[in-house]
């Protein structure tokens, strides 16, 4: 699993700017901007629905808040944070 | 040597797919699905108590497996784990994948959920590339209607170039004209020629070349392009099946 340290963005709700997904915040929706893996990892991505410009949700954090609990289509799929922060979103 | 169930392929089938075939004649028909989409309500409607549960050799993946006749032909119908995809990311997705590529089986239906039918097309696609005979199903027909989801059927049917059948699996609507479906593409009346997606030139000059370095009996028995696609994708877990099955296939072509 590749990870993205160079990207770091500040999570701003005021201004909705893009964010990673594991900073989402529990009840909100955002929408997919961008994955940024790139073979398997994002196929694995798309085959369950999360799609550029497709909506996404935070249903629930684990008691650890790893995995995080998601809404995607109607289905609730479950991240984990070093997943989840490879996706960027835009809060809506 | 005779003939044995050996050189029938039936011990394949059992070994590898614990399946077990009540006669020679019974037509196998692969049921697949994302999950929730109602694959058990449908199998359940179609087999009723003819049907079995067990696991999938080797893995912790149950298979449920179960019969039906229709006008004079005698089905078994093979119940797949639900999935998103058919990559291979789980062992669900693995055993899905192996049973459609290397089960043989003559129809692969694929039970849609008509709510959210985006991304259960995502799955059809997948199986599309990988086997010409596939029904899909839209189920939850009623359910999209309530919410506002109008599909038009024929529309889809032309696109895909597949069998389109709205379905309400839970009270039967729509099973007959599946069941009347699966005899006409039994009978050959019916030989759909689904839409295959073209990728770009780079990946298809790949595909081509890697077609032409398969060993012959691949190429005649199984799907080539869609073995290439996955290579290119560098799927390693195809390679792991190709060897667990073909090898199988090819020491029982010679001890016959």
């Amino acid at each position: 699993m590749e990870t993205y340290n160079n990207v770091s963005i500040k999570f701003n709700q005021l201004k909705h700017e893009n964010i990673l997904l594991n900073q989402l915040p529990v009840g909100k929706t955002a929408r997919i901007k961008e994955i940024l893996n790139s073979g398997i990892t994002r196929r694995r991505f798309l085959d369950l629905g999360i799609i550029p410009n497709s909506t996404i949700s935070v249903e629930r954090l684990s008691p650890s808040g790893n995995p995080i609990a998601f809404n995607i289509r109607g289905s609730i799929i479950a991240l984990r944070k070093e997943e989840a922060q490879n996706i960027i979103v835009k809060p809506l | 040597m005779g003939l044995t169930s050996q050189s029938s392929g039936l011990s394949l089938l059992k070994e590898k797919f614990n399946l077990t075939k009540k006669a020679e004649e019974q037509i196998i028909i692969a049921l697949a699905g994302n999950p929730n989409t109602g694959k058990s309500t449908l199998f359940n409607y179609l087999t009723g108590l003819n049907q079995h549960t067990g696991n999938w050799p080797g893995k912790t993946v149950s298979n449920a497996q179960g019969s039906f006749k229709y006008k004079d032909k005698e089905y078994l119908l093979v119940d797949l784990p639900g999935t998103y995809s058919i990559l291979a990311n789980s062992q669900e997705e693995e055993v899905a994948r192996d049973f459609i590529c290397f089960g043989n089986p003559k129809i692969t239906i694929v039970i849609a959920d008509a709510t959210c039918l985006e991304r259960n097309l995502n799955l059809t696609l997948q199986i599309m590339e990988l086997a010409d005979n596939v029904i899909l199903c839209l189920n939850l027909i009623d359910e999209a209607a309530r919410k506002g989801i109008k599909i038009d059927i024929s529309k889809l049917e032309e696109e895909l170039k597949i069998p389109v059948i709205p379905m309400v699996a839970r009270d039967g609507t729509g099973v007959d004209m599946l069941k009347e479906t699966i005899d006409e593409m039994i009978e050959e009346k019916l030989q759909p020629k689904p839409l295959k997606i073209i990728y770009n030139d780079k990946i298809e000059s790949l595909v081509s070349e890697i077609i032409e370095n398969l060993p012959e009996f691949v190429r005649e028995n199984y799907n080539a392009r869609w073995i290439a696609l996955r290579l290119i994708d560098g799927d390693n877990s195809i390679l792991e099946s190709i060897q667990e099955f073909l090898m199988k296939d090819v020491h029982m072509e010679a001890e016959v």
